[in-house]
């Protein structure tokens, strides 16, 4: 008697077991095209702010590479081609920012000059660290038109280590952290021009790349 | 509406909510009231959750046995949870951008777990969903409640980005209460949701004692 009340609370436990996973099964099956769609309307939106529209006539995800950066962590780089010529890059650079890594993704054009910077994914504190998105202030376009020669190498900081970019009020580590990543990100690129301009290199498959 | 469901509404949303008379889901209480738009989005999440785990609790109540119903429950709980994710992801993108990371959290919260436990599971269908419903509406009131004091004091605004979140539509909400650059930042940061939620915890004590009813210990013995 004891050992078939054990198998019935069994069997109870199985069958919730299985309904659930059934409807689960169906809800992803209906969801799994939207959710793809918007993952890959997230990538064009970031990537159509830091390079315009104008300076390309490919699709930007189909042309991508992957290589390592100086951290030997992989990213992405988008390329912008027109008329089968590289016209600009686009990749992830990563800040440590007040609280933890920032993401951001920096977009160059040919000759490394900065067509954009936006900042992907943060932690920092609301109401003071977040003026480096672009909703809350413009203080991430002052970025526009530079590269690593302009200004030189020694002013690519904040006002407060001797450079010449702002710090925001009541925050340092925040816009230190983004214009340190944006210098690394330039010398990645200065030190890595020919592979991340190689239109022959292997795409980078075009899933999605989860955290 | 009969005296039931008046009590369980009456019991979700004041007498026995979730966050100032239980003290249940503390987590998202927290994390997630830096604005009062994400408390209203978080909390509608938990509603949903609350609302359709509960009714299918009450709708199986005679078939889980007293046995396994904590395993069932969590399964129950576990795949609202899971299926709020996956349509949030897939048609409320916005709002899943902010709330993604905290959604999966709900299985965490022990409000959920506990009015299954407490209501569900020994009542019919539809008293259970109201209570699902009603508990969860209670938590979200409780949530946007704390954001928006955090909010106003912190920063000076009202509902910051809900047009972002719920769509052009709920523009109307966003409001400036304070100039810019004049909020006390510490009310949205950690130690600004502990001094709302016990502030707010006394205020709703004084006024069940001004009404003149007996102070409610929490109910929490019950629950958690």
């Amino acid at each position: 008697m004891k050992k078939q009340r054990t198998w019935s609370h069994g069997l109870i436990l199985g069958a919730f077991c299985l309904g659930f996973g059934i409807v689960l099964a169906a809800s992803d099956h209906i969801t799994v095209d939207d959710i793809a769609a918007r993952a890959l309307e997230d990538r064009l939106n970031s990537l159509g702010q830091v390079i315009p529209d104008s300076i390309h006539d490919n699709n930007l995800i189909e042309d991508a590479i992957t290589m390592m950066n100086e951290r030997n962590k992989e990213i992405t780089v988008y390329r912008a081609t027109r008329e089968g010529k590289v016209t600009g890059v686009a990749y992830e650079i990563f800040g440590v920012g007040y609280a933890g890594q920032m993401k951001l993704m920096l977009g160059l054009d040919a000759q490394g000059k900065i067509l954009g910077v936006r900042v992907l994914a943060h932690k920092e504190t609301a109401g003071l660290g977040d003026k480096m998105e672009v909703k809350k202030s413009n203080w991430i376009l002052r970025f526009d038109g530079l590269s690593l020669d302009n200004p030189l190498p020694e002013k690519w900081k904040v006002k407060k280590d001797g450079g010449q970019f702002d710090q925001f009020a009541g925050a340092t580590i925040t816009p230190r952290g983004v214009v340190d990543a944006i210098r690394k990100g330039l010398e990645l690129f200065a030190a890595h021009k020919e592979q991340m301009m190689d239109l022959s290199a292997p795409k980078a498959p075009m899933k999605e790349e989860h955290k | 509406m009969t005296t039931q469901y008046r009590t369980i509404v009456r019991d979700g949303l004041w007498e026995n909510n979730g966050v100032f008379a239980m003290l249940l889901g503390m987590c998202p209480a927290m994390a997630m009231t830096g604005t009062a738009t994400n408390g209203l989005g978080m909390g509608l999440a938990t509603a949903a959750v609350m609302a359709a785990s509960s009714m299918l609790v009450g709708m199986f109540r005679n078939q889980i046995t007293q046995e396994v119903r904590i395993p069932v429950f969590i399964l129950v709980v576990a795949s609202m949870v899971t299926l709020v994710d996956l349509f949030m992801n897939a048609w409320m993108h916005e709002l899943y951008k902010v709330l993604g990371m905290f959604i999966p959290l709900i299985v965490s919260n022990c409000l959920p777990l506990a009015r299954l436990e407490a209501f569900a599971g020994k009542n019919p269908t539809l008293p259970s969903l109201m209570d699902g419903l009603f508990m969860g509406l209670g938590f979200t009131f409780a949530l946007t409640l704390i954001g928006a004091v955090r909010e106003i004091v912190g920063v000076g605004t009202l509902f910051a980005d809900a047009s972002l979140l719920f769509g052009p539509a709920f523009k109307f909400m966003e409001m400036r209460l304070l100039p810019a650059d004049t909020g006390i930042l510490m009310m949205i940061l950690p130690p600004g949701g502990f001094l709302v939620l016990g502030f707010l915890v006394v205020g709703k004590r004084m006024l069940d004692v001004r009404a003149g009813k007996a102070i409610q210990m929490g109910g929490a013995h019950s629950a958690a």
